[in-house]
């Protein structure tokens, strides 16, 4: 039997899937930027769920552990994650974590929107003023979740980080919303609406009134109040106006507010961080944020591409471990089997230790299942006495135990055969998106078989933000 | 079987594409079913591979056997239009609040006021009738939003109280509530075998009850195969390497003397599979929490090769075998 065109079939195509970790265009390295003086902000951005706060944490803390002073601001942390690093109290200011390596220090925190958006109110208001807007019931419901006040006050938290001027480096972590676009776009979203043109007219008609030319809208706004009052509730309707009337002798405006710390996020010094999973949904997203980034000259750091499988075994194919498993799972081979260790073993083409990957034996499924099992293995070499010894002690006769083993071993394979399979279709996904921006740097964090909940989790998957491996292995 | 089902669930875990499954499953049999969205995301056009849906009820599929699925984004502005039209006799004046953006406002500082609209055009759907006296739908399937708003949605009443104590809204209000609170009506949640989708499956249903709003079904969707079972991880941990590496052998994967092809891969195979029993353990735990909930569960394959018009229509396949219809 022939082995070379059956190789030579397997090696090509399956190639590219077997290695754990596929070859990207540009590999992204984390630690130049994170180590750079003039990096001071960095955003992670991305759809929901994909790993944006642990990227940001996992990132601070090797900024960190790298020498700088750094604060991150994380939004919605896991519970456990949020108690390791010891943020877990909502008091809206950053702690030092404890427990890092090195000179520099970690500073964290998690956002708290409604204390955010209080302190605000408190700062720019006399008492009496801010007693009377915190109590206002609009300003209640809007503080406390309103779409798109969580982007807002993350951004107006950043601003006032900032503005401290305490921290070498600030790490923002992103709401889980969605869409990345969301956190651009709901502040000056809100911001809009709160400074709108409707709101004005509500709070300010008889302003209008005293102009000439505005009579007919003024009887239309009233129809209008009139109709919204009945809808909304004349009291709702009421808190609004009061609400914006205070605020605006105060506050000096919301759009300008969120328009001003947008453009902390074009100043120089900032960089995104797209965060997606290999998935087509979480990619296709992290392409229309990177488009976006372009569009407003904000400057992208790269792609961590987060929770990416890998294998050990990456040389055998789906396909072989299939056929394999077949093999295995066939009543007629495995008799052919039973209790003559001497013929459980097939020959290593080219011989033993020094074999490469092109050289593993390859035949093609149907040809194995289509011979008998003695004739492939011929020129096997008998296993050692030790080793039969230790199969045929086990328990049950030998020939369950090889049974069970056989079974189990099919399972192996089949395992494998999915993993190949997952791995091929990632680095599909992941080929698409390279294909749509080749300019972007990405790196491949692998996925861990659990959670990331501490300081050592959070290490290590810095470690492999770094340039994509891991340092300490 | 209730005539409105409403799909809810943890954000990402399947609620659109179960919600579509199921509209699938209940047009069997010439049936007639009508899909509902309600957070204007076009996720049921996505899915189904058509065009933006307008505001309109719009044949989308024919189910095996005859049946059709129609489907309808509800818009809350122009629903807010038509309800202002109906009981205000608005005329020209609808148009100007449009344009001067009042129903977007009316609608963003009055969250409630959506909801009674969304909810409303559903249970609507669910009472119409034909002339002959035939409802014209024979089950509505609502697309709902995620378990963490599903209670505030639905209780639309509680909602309202703040918004109309009397008048046309109220009115509503109450007959949406009717519809809601009576066996007319089922709140399935959908959830993966991880341990925040079910956590947030079991609040879920607390506050769902304790609302009084009628739960139906745990549909727990991408499910892995089980490729090991419990009998098979135990012998993983047992198991010698070398008998793996003869079977390994056998199977025509090379030497199984060490360093041999097939000796080289027991290993990683081992790894995969300690990952694996890892997961299985997770997920085990997960069934077990589910299984306390004392509701009827179902289970939905991961797809491997992705979410399609034929997966889905193999999804819907599955519920039916299930008796979800
Ligand atoms: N590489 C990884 N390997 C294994 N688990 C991971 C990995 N990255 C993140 N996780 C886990 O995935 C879960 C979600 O991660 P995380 O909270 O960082 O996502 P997120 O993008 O911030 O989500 P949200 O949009 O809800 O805020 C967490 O339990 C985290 O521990
Ligand atoms: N059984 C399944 N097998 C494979 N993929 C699935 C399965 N169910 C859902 N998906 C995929 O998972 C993703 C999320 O599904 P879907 O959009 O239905 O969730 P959702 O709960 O409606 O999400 P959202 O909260 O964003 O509305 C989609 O990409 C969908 O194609
Ligand atoms: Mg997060
Ligand atoms: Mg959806």
């Amino acid at each position: 039997m022939s082995a070379d065109p059956a190789e030579a079939q397997n090696a090509a195509p399956h190639q590219d899937a077997a290695r754990p970790r596929l070859s990207p265009a540009r590999v992204l390295d984390v630690d130049p930027l994170l180590d750079d003086p003039k990096t001071r902000i960095v955003v992670c951005c991305g759809a929901g769920g994909v790993g944006k706060t642990t990227t940001a944490a996992a990132l601070g803390l090797r900024a960190a552990e790298r020498g700088r002073k750094v604060v991150v601001l994380t939004i919605d942390p896991a519970k456990r994650l949020a108690q390791s690093m010891g943020i877990d109290s909502l008091d809206n200011v950053p702690r030092r974590v404890k427990g890092t390596e090195g000179d520099g220090e970690l500073h964290a925190m998690m956002l708290d929107m409604k204390r955010t958006f209080d302190e605000v109110v408190e700062a720019h208001a006399d008492r009496e003023r801010a007693a009377a807007i915190l109590a206002n019931p609009f300003y209640q419901s809007l503080s406390a979740g309103f779409a798109g006040t969580q982007e807002y006050m993350a951004m107006e938290k950043l601003g006032q980080l900032r503005a401290k001027d305490e921290w070498d480096l600030i790490v923002v972590d992103t709401p889980p919303s969605r869409s990345a676009l969301d956190f651009l776009d709901a502040p000056k979203r809100l911001g809009s609406f709160l400074d709108g043109r409707l709101i004005r007219l509500l709070t300010a008609p008889a302003k209008l009134g005293g102009r000439a030319g505005m009579a007919f809208l003024n009887v239309g706004m009233s129809m209008m109040t009139g109709t919204l009052g009945k809808l909304l509730g004349g009291q709702l309707l009421k808190d609004v106006q009061t609400f914006v009337a205070a605020m605006d002798t105060t506050f000096g405006g919301f759009r300008t507010r969120a328009d001003a710390t947008y453009k902390l996020l074009q100043a120089p010094g900032t960089a995104f961080l797209v965060v997606a999973a290999p998935e087509r949904d979480a990619l296709r997203e992290a392409a229309y944020f990177v488009e976006r980034l372009a569009a407003e000259d904000m400057p992208l750091m790269g792609l961590v591409l987060n929770r990416v499988h890998g294998s050990g075994a990456g040389r055998l194919s789906a396909e072989r471990a299939l056929a394999a498993a077949e093999n295995l799972e066939d009543p007629r081979i495995v008799d052919q089997g039973d209790g003559k260790a001497g013929l459980r073993n097939s020959p290593d083409t080219y011989g033993s230790s020094g074999t490469h990957a092109a050289e593993e034996p390859a035949r093609p499924a149907t040809e194995t299942a289509a011979q008998p099992t003695a004739e492939t293995t011929a020129e096997a070499e008998a296993p050692s006495a030790a080793e039969t010894a230790a199969t045929a002690s086990a328990e049950g006769s030998p020939a369950d135990t090889e049974r069970s083993v056989d079974r189990l071993t099919a399972g192996l394979l089949r395992l494998h055969a999915d993993r190949m399979q997952l791995l091929s279709r990632e680095q599909r996904t992941r080929g698409r998106f390279t294909a749509r921006h080749p300019e972007v740097a990405v790196v491949e964090v692998p996925a861990l078989p659990g959670d990331v909940h501490d300081l050592v989790g959070l290490r290590d998957i810095g470690d492999r933000l770094a340039a994509g491996r891991p340092e300490h292995t | 079987m209730s005539r409105l089902q409403v799909v809810s669930g943890k954000g990402g875990t399947g609620k659109t594409t179960v919600a579509a499954a199921l509209a699938l499953a209940l047009a069997t049999e010439g049936k007639r079913t009508l899909l509902v969205e309600v957070e204007g995301r076009q996720g049921i056009a996505q899915l189904f591979e058509t065009e933006a849906l307008p505001y309109e009820e719009r044949k989308i599929a024919v189910a095996p056997g005859g049946g059709e699925v129609y489907a309808l984004a509800i818009d809350p502005e122009l629903a807010l239009l038509d309800y202002l039209q109906m009981f205000y006799k608005l005329g020209g004046a609808g148009r100007a609040l449009k344009k001067l953006g009042a129903i977007d406002f009316a609608t963003t500082i009055a969250p409630g006021l959506r909801d009674v609209l969304l909810t409303g055009k559903a249970c609507e759907a669910v009472r119409r009738k034909d002339r002959s006296g035939r409802f014209a739908y024979d089950y509505v399937v609502m697309d709902a939003p995620p378990t963490g708003r599903i209670t505030r949605f639905l209780n639309v009443n509680d909602e309202v109280a703040g918004l109309a104590k009397i008048g046309p809204i109220h009115n509503q209000a109450q007959a949406v509530m009717r519809v809601l609170k009576s066996p007319e009506t089922a709140v399935h949640l959908v959830t993966l075998l991880e341990e925040m989708p079910v956590q947030e499956t079991a609040d879920g249903i607390a506050e769902l009850r304790a609302a009084r709003l009628p739960v139906g079904r745990v549909i727990v969707n991408m499910v892995r195969p089980e490729v090991l079972d419990a009998a098979d991880l135990e012998l993983v941990r047992t198991v010698e390497r070398s008998s793996v590496a003869q079977a390994l052998s056998a199977a025509g994967l090379g030497g199984a003397r060490r360093g041999g092809n097939a000796e080289k891969l027991v290993d990683p195979l081992l790894d995969q599979a300690a990952e694996y029993a890892e997961r299985y353990a997770l997920e085990q735990e997960q069934r077990t929490v589910l299984g306390e909930l004392d509701l009827p569960l179902h289970e939905l394959p991961l797809l491997a090769e992705g979410m399609d018009l034929a997966g889905l229509y193999e999804l819907a396949t599955e519920l039916r075998k299930q008796g979800l219809s």
